[in-house]
């Protein structure tokens, strides 16, 4: 490559977006395509993405048999029907139970041992790490069986923590490197500097590296949020008793009815699908910086 | 596996005894409680499949419960063509819908990495499917493909396709009908991981190759494609087991139909535990799985030399 630029800005630091700058009116900035190669594909996949979006809400706030591609009159009794008749109410209790305890599980085991990776040469470093990168080519679902057994075996069978457990455990590996990536791009000599001041190890953690780990911190914790609100199939196997199961396998025993109503499976979809899109809403500007942070890089 | 695995060791920091007296224990503390967990509900797991692979273990018939050598394993690939015939489809699910992921992906990250007005908004609609489940994901695809009240009625109307019958129930049209249901959901996936990467591009050298009079897809092809190479071959293969050993939206969607036309090997398995109990049996189709993976991922890596001369 030829020589760079002499006036070089200084880089970003790794957790801010870096937002270039608008190039003035009239003026192409040397990066952009022409506006009609944005628009015209981003257009056509946004239909694509939003047209399942809409038809689902359609089917739920318009009265049963009607065909009208609005939703007016509009009638909120599939929400009612679903919430009370099918105990979506009770589903959703159970999920936000599950939810939210794996996500404090997560974020705290992860949080000790993102630390003592990022921090520490110890001598079964590199195994663990090695662990952890296999970890993520064992299938949950694979392992029913023997995990099945393992909660018969610790009297966990139809109760929630079994499902909060097994979340947590296979929500750890990938929550454990992002963070220690996160604390990575922690200056050591910040903490150092806090140790001279008198503080000791823990004290110098939480008032230097907490709060620079906020944003990370919250990144990992709706990954653990919303792959625990998403995920079926330990729910299915380790859950019985119909007070005790989640809104997955609430969906699924509407889908899989003789006669699927429509207008309930429409409204249930919307209830699974509301806390996951605020939580998404909340986040989605540090999903991209906390992949960035190190996912991928390792 | 192992270069993947290869992670910039950080200099140790110095010891310094003065300031604090950290223990020689603590970083073993921080760990113990994730490792073990994950020992206690990955590991050993993984090895009671490898046990029970060699056994016949069926709890609704104990007294034929043993050793049972290789018996499961000559089962599987002499006698089982439902286990052949799941390869296959198993092989091209994963290839069909990572292919797809990766090329609408790269496309949608490049698109959304321009400035334009709206820009976050856009971001935010096309990645929103991100977060949802395999299972509500099938829920809005049922309703979009229903027969009589879907958008496939509409379509028909337009010629495309016909009245009548569900395109999830029928055998020519369930498998690229799936494979629109998981695009849906996958390609924002795929999008974020390569956007993040694509902000690290040094903007430097896209100013110095626009000096040398370097066209946009030469820019692309010279500057761009090298740098996310690393980041592409992991998230593809990341997302190619994902998406071998996700069972979620086909058990929802399809259930494996019509007439096994869509089961995947992980989801024969878990039929195979969960409605015929056969668990040794299941786990020998496990352990076959697991060995797959492994072997494919190595191969991958070697021949696509991750980590290699890149940039």
């Amino acid at each position: 490559m030829s020589v760079k630029e002499a006036t070089k800005a200084v880089p970003a630091p790794v957790h801010a977006t870096p937002e270039p700058p608008r190039p003035a009116k009239g003026h192409r900035a040397w990066d952009e395509a022409p506006r009609w190669q944005i628009y015209l594909p981003l257009g056509i996949y946004l239909l694509f993405t939003l047209v399942p979006f809409y038809w689902i809400l359609l089917f739920s706030l318009r009265p049963a048999g009607s065909t009208s591609l609005v939703p007016w009159p509009m009638t909120f009794d599939h929400f009612e029907k679903v919430w009370t008749e099918r105990s979506f109410g009770t589903y959703f209790g159970n999920s936000v139970l599950v939810g939210v305890a794996t996500l404090l599980m997560t974020t705290l085991v992860a949080l000790a041992g993102g630390y003592a990776l990022a921090r520490f040469d110890f001598k079964v470093k590199r195994a663990f790490m090695l662990a952890l990168l296999c970890s993520q080519f064992v299938p949950g679902a694979l392992l029913l069986v023997p995990l099945f057994e393992i909660f018969a075996e610790l009297q966990m069978i139809n109760s929630l923590g079994s499902v909060i457990l097994a979340e947590t455990v296979f929500q750890l590996p990938l929550s454990m490197i992002l963070i220690s990536n996160f604390i990575k791009n922690v200056p050591y000599s910040l903490e150092e500097a806090a140790w001279v001041d008198g503080c000791n190890r823990m004290t110098a953690f939480r008032i230097v590296v907490l709060p620079l780990l906020r944003p990370g911190l919250i990144a990992v914790g709706s990954f653990a949020f919303v792959h625990s609100w998403n995920h079926f199939l330990f729910a299915l196997m380790f859950l019985n008793n119909q007070d005790k199961q989640t809104i997955p396998v609430g969906l699924n025993s509407l889908m899989s009815a003789d006669s699927v109503d429509l207008g309930a499976l429409a409204a249930g979809g919307i209830i699974a699908a509301v806390p996951v899109v605020i939580v998404f809403a909340f986040i989605q500007k540090w999903l991209i910086t906390g992949f960035s942070a190190g996912a991928v890089k390792g | 596996m192992a270069q993947a695995a290869a992670v910039a060791k950080p200099p140790a920091p110095p010891r310094r005894r003065r300031a604090s007296a950290t223990p020689r224990r603590l970083p073993y503390l921080l760990i113990a409680p994730a490792a073990l967990l994950m020992l206690g509900f990955i590991a050993y797991p993984v090895i009671s499949v490898f046990y029970y692979s060699l056994q016949n273990y069926n709890p609704t018939k104990p007294w034929r419960n043993g050793y049972a050598g290789f018996d499961n394993f000559v089962h599987a690939f002499t006698k089982d063509p439902v286990f052949w015939d799941t390869l296959v489809f198993s092989a091209k699910w994963v290839v069909v819908e990572v292919g797809l992921q990766l090329l609408f992906g790269l496309a949608l990250a490049l698109i959304v990495n321009q400035t334009f007005v709206g820009r976050g908004l856009g971001r935010a609609l096309v990645f929103s499917p991100w977060a949802v489940s395999g299972v509500l994901t099938s829920a809005i695809w049922v309703l979009l493909y229903n027969s009589q009240t879907g958008i496939t009625r509409y379509l028909a109307d337009m010629g495309i396709g016909s009245y009548g019958t569900s395109w999830l129930s029928d055998t020519s049209t369930v498998f690229p009908a799936a494979v629109v249901a998981d695009l849906w959901r996958g390609v924002p996936f795929f999008a974020i991981l390569i956007l993040a990467d694509l902000q690290s591009v040094s903007k430097d050298l896209y100013e110095a190759a626009e000096v040398d009079g370097a066209s946009r897809i030469k820019q692309f092809w010279h500057i761009t494609l090298p740098h996310l190479k690393d980041a592409i071959i992991l998230s593809t293969l990341l997302r190619a087991v994902w998406e071998f050993n996700n069972v979620d939206l086909l058990y929802t969607l399809t259930g494996g139909g019509p007439a096994g036309e869509t089961t995947t090997l992980p989801l024969y398995i878990a039929n195979t535990s969960v409605d015929a109990h056969n668990f040794g049996y299941a786990s020998a189709l496990t352990t076959v799985a697991f060995v797959i993976l492994l072997f494919c991922s190595m191969v991958y890596l070697r021949l696509s030399k991750f980590g290699g001369e890149s940039k």
